[in-house]
C-alpha cells in the first residue's frame, strides 16, 4: 500500500529556514491538510515534495509505489500558475499535458463542465475555468499523490462541491492528497498539519 | 518518446499561432540586411566583400532576439514545475524544446539568405554558400542560446543578460561561419576546412547547450 512518510524535513529559501524538524505520514485514501499563516511554509512544503524546491535537511520516502520513480515523479503538483499556453485550445492544452506527463482518462472535461468550449482558446478562459482546466488535467493524468496548493481559489460554490467530490473519489480510489489551504476544501477525515506554530 | 513529441508539436504550435514570433526573426535579419547598405553607402565591390559577414552578423543578432522567451515563457506560467516533474529526462526535454525553436526561428533565417544576399551584392553562387553556412551554425547559435535562457530563468534576470552571456560564446561559431563563407565567395582557401569546423562547433553546442541548461534548470530549483 502507498505511504509517504517525512522525517525531520527541512527547508531553506533564499537563505532563510522556512521550516524544520517537520515529519508526516500519509497513506493511500487518506489527505493531509496542511495549514498555517501566510509565509509558514506550506508551498514550500508541497514544492519540497514535488521536487521542485531541493530538501535542506531530512528525508522522503515513498512505499508502495513503484519502485522506478521518485516520489516527485508520481505527484502531480497543482500551484497558483494553471501552466495554460493562451493561444492553444482547452483540448489542445490537456492533451499536451496528458501526453507529456502519461495517464489519459476519458472524460476529464466533461467531469469538470469544460466540454462546451474545448475548442477555445485558453486565452480567453476565466480564472474559474481556468482553475477548473487545471483539475482536468489532475483527473486525466492519474498520479496517485495530488498536491494541490490552495486547489478552489477562483472557484465557484457549485465548482467547489464537485471538486470535494473529485477528490472523493481519488481518495476511495487508493490515491493521497496533501493540500495547502486557509479555508475548508471540503475534505472529511483530512489529518491536519500546522506549519509556522513553533517558534 | 511521444512525451518529446509532445513537447515539441507543442512549441511548434506555439511558435506559429498568433503572438508566438516565429516570424518576427526574419523580419529583423530583413532590417540589418536593409541597414547595412545604407550606413556603408553605395560602394558595390564593398559590400559584396562584407556581405557574409553582415548576414552572419544579421542572422546572429536575429536568432538570439527570441531566445529569451525559450524558457521563461514556461518558467512564468507554471508549465516548467510540470514538465520538471516529468518522468522524461530534462536533458531531452530541453533539446526537444530548443530543436522546436530552431526549426520556427533559425531555419527561416538560413531560406531567406539566399534572397537577403541580392542586397548586399552578393552572386547566387556566394548567396547560397552563406546560407549554407547559416543553415549548419544557426543551431549552434540556438543551442548557446539553451544554455543562456535557462540561465537567465534560474537567476530571475530578464533577456539582456542572456544576451550578454551567450554573445561571447558565439564567436567562434561567427568567425568560422563567416571563414566559410568567404572561402567560398573568394576561393582562395579550401571551403570544406573552415565548414567542417562550423559543423564540429554545432555539434558541440548541441551536447553542451543541452546538458548544461538541464543542469541549470535542476541547480536552480528554489
Amino acid at each position: 500500500m502507498l505511504r509517504l512518510e517525512a522525517h525531520d524535513l527541512a527547508c531553506v529559501r533564499g537563505g532563510r529556514e522556512v521550516f524544520s524538524g517537520l515529519g508526516f505520514a500519509v497513506a493511500a485514501g487518506e489527505a493531509l491538510v496542511v495549514t498555517g499563516r501566510n509565509g509558514a511554509g506550506k508551498s514550500s512544503l508541497l514544492r519540497t515534495i514535488a521536487g521542485l524546491v531541493r530538501m535542506a535537511a531530512g528525508s522522503l520516502n515513498l512505499t508502495g509505489g513503484d519502485p522506478e520513480l521518485t516520489p516527485a515523479e508520481q505527484a502531480h503538483y497543482l500551484g497558483h500558475q494553471d501552466a495554460l499556453k493562451p493561444s492553444l485550445t482547452v483540448e489542445e492544452n490537456l492533451a499536451f499535458w496528458v501526453q507529456y506527463l502519461g495517464g489519459g482518462a476519458p472524460g476529464a472535461l466533461s467531469a469538470v463542465g469544460l466540454d462546451a468550449v474545448a475548442k477555445l482558446p485558453a486565452g480567453y478562459l476565466s480564472a474559474g475555468q481556468r482553475r477548473r482546466l487545471s483539475i482536468a488535467r489532475l483527473i486525466a493524468i492519474q498520479r496517485p499523490i495530488w498536491l494541490l496548493d490552495e486547489p478552489t481559489s477562483a472557484l465557484d460554490r457549485d465548482a467547489q462541491e464537485q471538486f470535494a467530490g473529485l477528490m472523493g473519489r481519488h481518495l476511495a480510489g487508493g490515491g493521497m492528497i496533501v493540500a495547502a489551504t486557509h479555508g475548508p476544501i471540503g475534505l472529511q477525515q483530512a489529518k491536519e498539519l500546522r506549519l509556522g506554530d513553533t517558534p | 518518446m511521444s512525451a518529446l513529441t509532445a513537447i515539441f508539436m507543442r512549441d511548434l504550435r506555439l511558435a506559429v499561432r498568433v503572438g508566438g514570433g516565429a516570424g518576427i526573426g526574419v523580419l529583423f535579419f530583413l532590417i540589418v540586411v536593409v541597414l547595412a547598405p545604407f550606413a556603408i553607402g553605395p560602394d558595390l565591390a564593398l559590400l559584396a566583400r562584407i556581405g557574409p559577414a553582415i548576414l552572419w552578423l544579421g542572422a546572429l543578432l536575429a536568432s538570439l532576439l527570441t531566445l529569451d522567451r525559450l524558457i521563461a515563457a514556461d518558467a512564468e506560467d507554471g508549465s516548467l514545475d510540470l514538465i520538471l516533474t516529468g518522468r522524461t529526462p530534462l536533458e531531452l526535454a530541453v533539446a526537444a524544446k530548443a530543436l522546436a525553436h530552431w526549426l520556427t526561428t533559425g531555419l527561416p533565417l538560413a531560406i531567406a539568405t539566399p534572397l537577403f544576399g541580392l542586397l548586399m551584392n552578393l552572386d547566387m553562387q556566394a548567396s547560397f554558400a552563406v546560407a549554407l553556412t547559416l543553415l549548419a551554425g544557426t543551431p549552434a547559435l540556438t543551442f548557446l542560446g539553451l544554455l543562456g535562457a535557462a540561465l537567465a530563468v534560474t537567476l530571475r534576470r530578464g533577456g539582456l543578460l542572456l544576451t550578454v552571456l551567450i554573445l561571447p560564446l558565439t564567436v567562434p561559431v561567427l568567425i568560422f561561419g563567416v571563414a566559410a563563407s568567404n572561402a567560398a565567395v573568394t576561393g582562395s582557401v579550401p571551403f570544406a576546412m573552415p565548414f567542417t569546423i562550423l559543423c564540429a562547433l554545432t555539434l558541440a553546442s548541441l551536447v553542451i547547450g543541452t546538458f548544461a541548461a538541464a543542469a541549470s534548470l535542476r541547480h536552480g530549483m528554489e
